[in-house]
């Protein structure tokens, strides 16, 4: 797909400063909730204005604040998905998925296309219901195809499976990779939740207060998200600040010394490892770790462990590390472990990503 | 009974309630859209509400008076509002006009915003989404504003007066028929008058009590 966006919009809390292209189907941007997802899903379809900058679709110019080109929603052919789904309360099912089929088609032909697609998204029958007389399952699915009988180049999802319960969840995302392939619909998904991004997109972006960090494949970011905000919404736990000496690097908030092959570049901050990469071994009678809490999850147990040493040093924070329930039977609050921590896990962040 | 007043005041009412639905709302919609300048063009709509009636009848007369710069242009036209029903109908919708575009303002505040964008990216055009989303969407608040609108423009007497004047069977509504037969000392006729005039308040408020609660229940229904 080609979609190009580099926006700028100024907030009185916040300033936006998104930049990215899509060249995959689905493309997910991550972020936490208010940092400017929807804002930019918005610009992008024509509801809210940027400041300056420029989205292309296809090579169509949406928006160009140097050419003065701006065109109105009703003409960028962007579908949208609102996260409340936005069914117009005052029509059926049948007349939702009609509202935005295009003027040229008759209106025996739009009846017969709304029929196909409320066969295709397990609507039949539905079609003299009004939304409030529908589940939250058959709301969305309503509001898919009426997105669909639209016909957009692109559509965007806002928080797409915020609002459902979670075993409707996977049923959902199953649709939209459908959508993706059968409809060759290209696809930009925002969320708040790493692990939907995971599932559903090949290519992401990140943004944190504003700011689009990082954009790129799901995996290489996933593995190595250079940025600090990127670590912590790509689920990692453990992040500490850390200072840079001769030929190892000193993380102050573990009080841990990690020796490095390669020299590490001037933007790295802070060190990030992941709590599954940690391994439980005996303790060292030098420097341990001291199991401080454990927290059950349903398929591991996660331990809070402090640093300590002979030298009655004590690490600041405390590390998380996520281990399989069997082989942490032993492992109970108040002893004391050794950990090992290769140091081809350890991700080298810097706390802002330069543009 | 001589039924001419009632006769004026219905047609009156009639025609000035069109008049200030599409005009109330057409307002309503361009104000609740405005970036700048919202609280003078507001305030410029609403004060009719405030003003003594005889304040609005007097602006009136200087406005579609002969003199005035509208009279003056209309009257080459065969127009006249001074002293005429059409004075009536004037005097009536402007008077009437902020109850119509208050309710319908505050209707269209609370539209959930969501689906107008919906609407937009759905590629409808803006007609298409007033007219089959947005005003169904606020029918309740807007019946509401028909119904205030029309009472308060059967019960019309101040600018009414000052504009169009008391002459029977031309401008003499069914509320300055009291204020004549009182003054004639015609007291039965006062009552009579008085007691339509009340009956037709009444079936308004109740028609808007009911068209209320219908609406609520039909909500709670969905």
């Amino acid at each position: 797909m080609a979609l190009y966006v580099d926006i700028q919009k100024h907030f009185s809390d916040f300033d936006l400063d998104v930049c990215f292209d899509t060249k995959e189907n689905i493309y997910g941007v991550l972020g936490e909730s208010g940092c400017g997802k929807s804002m930019t899903l918005k610009c992008i379809a024509g509801i809210e204005r940027p400041d300056r900058g420029k989205i292309v679709l296809n090579g169509r110019i949406l928006f160009d604040s140097e050419k003065k080109i701006d065109l109105p929603p009703q003409k960028r052919n962007v579908g949208y998905l609102f996260q409340d789904y936005a069914l117009f309360p005052n029509m059926t099912v049948i007349e939702n998925i009609k509202s935005g089929m295009k003027k040229k088609i008759s209106g025996k032909e739009k009846n017969a296309y709304a029929r196909k697609l409320m066969n295709r998204f397990f609507l039949d029958g539905m079609e003299k219901k009004y939304p409030s007389m529908l589940s939250g399952g058959q709301r969305q699915r309503t509001a898919i195809a009426r997105v669909l009988a639209s016909e957009p180049e692109i559509i965007l999802l806002d928080e797409p499976f915020s609002a459902v319960d979670s075993y409707l969840k996977w049923q959902l995302e199953l649709e939209i990779l459908n959508i993706s392939e059968e409809y060759g619909k290209e696809l930009l998904l925002v969320s708040h939740n790493r692990d939907e991004i995971y599932r559903l997109c090949q290519e992401m972006g990140v943004i944190s207060k504003g700011h689009m960090e990082i954009s790129g494949g799901k995996k290489e970011l996933f593995k190595n998200p250079k940025t600090v905000a990127t670590a912590l919404l790509t689920g990692c736990k453990n992040i500490s600040p850390m200072k840079k000496e001769d030929n190892h690097i000193f993380c102050t908030d573990w009080n841990l010394r990690f020796n490095l092959t390669e020299p590490v570049h001037e933007d790295i901050t802070h060190v990030g490892i992941h709590a599954h990469y940690i391994k439980v071994t005996e303790p060292d009678t030098e420097k341990w770790a001291e199991i401080e809490r454990v927290i059950e999850a349903p398929f591991e147990n996660i331990l809070l462990v402090r640093i300590k040493d002979r030298g009655g040093n004590i690490s600041k924070k405390t590390l998380r590390i996520g281990i399989e329930k069997e082989r942490s039977e032993n492992l109970v609050q108040g002893r004391k472990i050794g950990i090992m921590i290769p140091s081809d896990v350890l991700l080298l962040l810097s706390e802002k990503q330069k543009r | 009974m001589d039924m001419t007043p009632l006769i004026l005041s219905l047609k009156t009412a009639v025609v000035a309630t069109l008049i200030t639905f599409f005009a109330g709302i057409f307002c309503a919609w361009k104000v609740v859209h405005m970036k700048r300048g919202k609280g003078i063009v507001d305030t410029l709509f609403t004060i009719p509400l405030v003003l003594p009636p005889t304040v609005l009848g007097f602006f009136l007369l200087v406005f579609f008076g002969k003199n005035g710069p509208v009279g003056n242009l209309l009257s080459q036209y065969g127009i006249v509002f001074v002293f005429s029903w059409l004075g009536t109908v004037a005097a009536s919708a402007v008077v009437s006009f902020p109850l119509m575009y208050r309710t319908a303002r505050g209707a269209f505040e609370q539209f959930d915003s969501h689906l107008y964008y919906a609407a937009q990216t759905l590629g409808m055009s803006n007609f298409k989404i007033f007219w089959r989303v947005v005003f169904p969407n606020c029918l309740p608040g807007i019946v509401g504003g028909v119904i205030l609108a029309f009472a308060r423009a059967l019960g019309e007497f101040g600018a009414t007066v000052m504009l169009a004047g008391n002459i029977p069977g031309k401008t003499q509504t069914a509320a300055i028929a009291v204020y004549s037969a009182m003054q004639a000392g015609d007291r039965e006729k006062a009552y009579q008058w008085v007691a339509v005039i009340l009956v037709i308040s009444l079936v308004a408020v109740l028609g808007m009590n009911f068209v209320n609660s219908r609406q609520k229940k039909e909500k709670e229904e969905r």
